[in-house]
């Protein structure tokens, strides 16, 4: 089902103000023969998480990779915003890819942005079953008036720089809000049944909505991105990313 | 029928005509939904009226948007929103360019290349006979559909005005209009109240040693900013308020009176329609001038008299160069006026200004008017153009009833706009109506769940 959005007045009336954005990139040289990928987590984590791991190793298979970093006390709308804007000062039609509550900000821009193909990583994007995943595993990070996650919500227990990780985190009140969905992209969801803070019936029920079943990690915590086995997940959506967009040509 | 060898069959492929901000829309929108596309662009790049560089383009070195960026640009490819409220037509160009990049449309756009006619085949298919701009043999071949975005802002319209030859300065349309040393130390007679008219005016008031305004009727000039913010937004959060047409047409007289004041005062007339009902007008700096002196308001033109201008009040000025800024008129030399339904003054009757009453494979895209930017619109109405393709092709009864439901559609439904009935306002729509719509269209055509 894809919805039109055509009367627009939030933007017509008050415009998102402009800000200076991070991105961070890792590009291919030459000309790419593969579309580029944009990245983006929840509010609190920056573009360096993917620039950790996930861009560079992007870049080595030959796919020019962006990771952006949302506006600090922006809301949903403002991150929808900024992704699309940083989208569409792209030399190509982008990928876009979504973590966490990034995810969610990608569900939003689809319906703004055609985007090439899209992937939600880890989606936290289920209310109720977020908040009971995070309850079960971190009651009292979670019923704080800032919520925190904890170590082990979000890394495996052999992540050695997971404190620095964390340290560089911030978490937002807002950790999820319902999502629209329009658009004509592909989307992939991809996640961990041993995530603690995406609950495995939540990854089903968001890729059943995209008429999908999720890819599934297991063994990998929350941050795909930055946990042990990193390289797994990202091969696997690039590995999907190269099958879908050949087909469609 | 004629079924010569000659004749190249592209299948399903559709015939876009014209590579400027409409056709590059319907492009885009097209290879969305699936179809191949070869769009003809007599230029030899893209942007159409907004490239400086085409022949017939209408911009001059200081064209800025009259409508706001956010009003403006591409529902699903924004500016960049750290350009100002009112881009300068070079940024709009580098926007369309960078959206043809953007999605690859470059590829499927033969540039150089006119489309010399599209006539219909029977079965809904199109022969469209294109030759090279530079001369040469031409080509024939047939398309599933055509899709014509040639816009309507090239073909200069040019008032008849009697003893033209005995006039001893020099008259030109506002299209050849381009610089502003064109003024510089010259006694300059500007014919027009459009928005070009209004901002040559202000021009010419900037460069040329004396400047004439003409205008036919009084009209409501607007400000480009009401308490601090483009005045299109400030008009659209009373739209969104749903407040009644009396009421905004009350409010906005108030707002004139408190921001650019009572213009009869410099002796330009009373508008003799209310607010809403001619194309908006926005200039801040038009009521500066008047203000300054700098811009004289005359009535209309008579004719050139012994050498100079007669006014129609019978008073003769003495211009040694006469703009015409009277707008242009749509053109479409290679479709046969019955096809699109026009009339004897060549104003076609087109679904949505869009959908050939009888030819449900041919669409115009961008003949449009809007109290607003017009690619927002253009957007829109090739998504529905290129969705009710799709559906023809794969659910042809369904597109059969969405089609006798839609033709049963009445006019003021998506043009409620009453206004002054000049050419002017053919296609004069309010965007908030046409792309409800257009919404609604599109509603239709979703696939049954």
């Amino acid at each position: 089902m894809t919805s039109y959005e055509l009367l627009r007045f939030d933007d017509w009336t008050s415009p998102v103000p402009p800000v200076e954005r991070e991105v961070l990139s890792r590009l291919v040289e030459g000309e790419a023969e593969h579309p580029p990928l944009l990245f983006v987590a929840g509010p609190g984590t920056g573009a360096w998480a993917f620039a950790e791991h996930w861009l560079p190793h992007a870049a080595g298979r030959g796919f020019p990779a962006y990771a952006l970093t949302p506006r600090a006390d922006g809301d949903l709308r403002a991150h929808v915003h900024d992704l699309v804007q940083v989208a569409a000062s792209l030399p190509r039609q982008a990928v876009l890819i979504g973590h966490g509550a990034g995810a969610l900000v990608v569900s939003h821009a689809l319906g703004r942005y055609p985007a090439r193909a899209a992937v939600l990583a880890a989606p936290a994007m289920d209310r109720w079953a977020t908040l009971g995943a995070a309850l079960k595993a971190n009651p009292f990070g979670t019923l704080r008036r800032r919520p925190r996650l904890n170590r082990k919500q979000l890394f495996g227990p052999d992540v050695a720089t997971a404190d620095d990780y964390l340290a560089r985190m911030t978490f937002e009140r807002r950790l999820v809000a319902p999502h629209s969905r329009a658009g004509l992209a592909p989307v992939l969801v991809v996640g961990s049944p041993d995530d603690r803070v995406v609950p495995r019936k939540s990854l089903d029920r968001v890729a059943a909505e995209y008429g999908g079943a999720p890819l599934m990690f297991p063994g990998m915590a929350h941050a795909l991105m930055l946990d042990t086995g990193w390289a797994e997940p990202i091969d696997a959506v690039l590995d999907w990313l190269t099958k879908e967009l050949t087909a469609v040509d | 029928m004629h079924d010569t060898p000659d004749i190249a069959d592209r299948r399903d492929a559709v015939c876009v005509i014209g590579a400027g901000a409409s056709g590059l829309a319907t492009i885009k929108n097209l290879r969305e939904h699936g179809f191949a596309v070869d769009c003809y662009e007599r230029e030899t790049s893209v942007g159409g009226a907004w490239n400086w560089r085409h022949d017939r383009s209408p911009v001059y070195a200081n064209t800025h948007l009259i409508s706001s960026r956010p009003l403006t640009e591409f529902p699903d490819f924004p500016m960049p929103d750290n350009w100002p409220d009112y881009p300068h037509h070079s940024q709009v160009l580098s926007y369309l360019e960078r959206y043809a990049k953007h999605f690859g449309l470059g590829e499927h756009i033969w540039f150089g290349t006119e489309v010399v006619s599209a006539a219909p085949v029977g079965d809904g298919r199109w022969d469209v006979t294109t030759r090279s701009t530079g001369g040469g043999s031409s080509r024939v071949q047939r398309y599933a559909a055509v899709v014509a975005a040639n816009g309507h802002n090239w073909a200069p319209a040019k008032p008849e005005i009697d003893g033209a030859d005995t006039f001893r300065g020099q008259v030109i349309h506002s299209a050849q209009y381009k610089d502003p040393a064109q003024l510089r130390n010259r006694k300059v007679l500007v014919i027009g109240g459009g928005n070009t008219g209004c901002d040559i005016a202000v021009e010419a008031a900037q460069q040329a040693t004396t400047v004439w305004h003409s205008t036919r009727r009084g009209y409501w000039y607007a400000p480009k900013y009401v308490m601090g913010r483009p005045a299109d937004q400030v008009n659209d959060r009373l739209l969104r308020w749903r407040l009644p047409l009396r009421l905004r047409q009350w409010l906005y007289r108030r707002t004139l009176a408190l921001t650019t004041g009572d213009l009869t005062r410099y002796g330009l007339p009373e508008p003799d329609h209310r607010p809403y009902e001619s194309h908006p007008i926005v200039n801040s700096q038009l009521p500066y001038y008047l203000g300054h002196g700098r811009i004289k308001p005359v009535p209309d033109v008579a004719r050139f008299a012994g050498g100079q201008v007669e006014l129609a009040d019978g008073r003769r000025i003495d211009a040694d160069l006469v703009i015409t800024a009277t707008g242009y008129t749509p053109r479409f030399e290679f479709l046969d006026p019955a096809l699109i339904g026009a009339d004897l003054d060549g104003r076609p009757d087109l679904h949505l200004h869009a959908f050939a009453r009888k030819h449900p494979t041919l669409a115009v895209v961008g003949l449009l008017q809007p109290d607003s930017g017009v690619l927002p619109l253009a957007h829109w109405q090739s998504v529905a153009v290129a969705r009710w393709l799709q559906l023809r092709r794969e659910d042809p009864v369904r597109a059969a009833a969405v089609q006798q439901k839609e033709s049963a559609r009445p006019l003021p439904s998506w043009s409620r706009r009453q206004v002054v009935p000049t050419r002017r306002h053919w296609f004069e729509v309010d965007h908030i109506a046409y792309l409800k719509a257009v919404g609604e269209l599109l509603h239709e055509m979703e696939p049954a769940t």
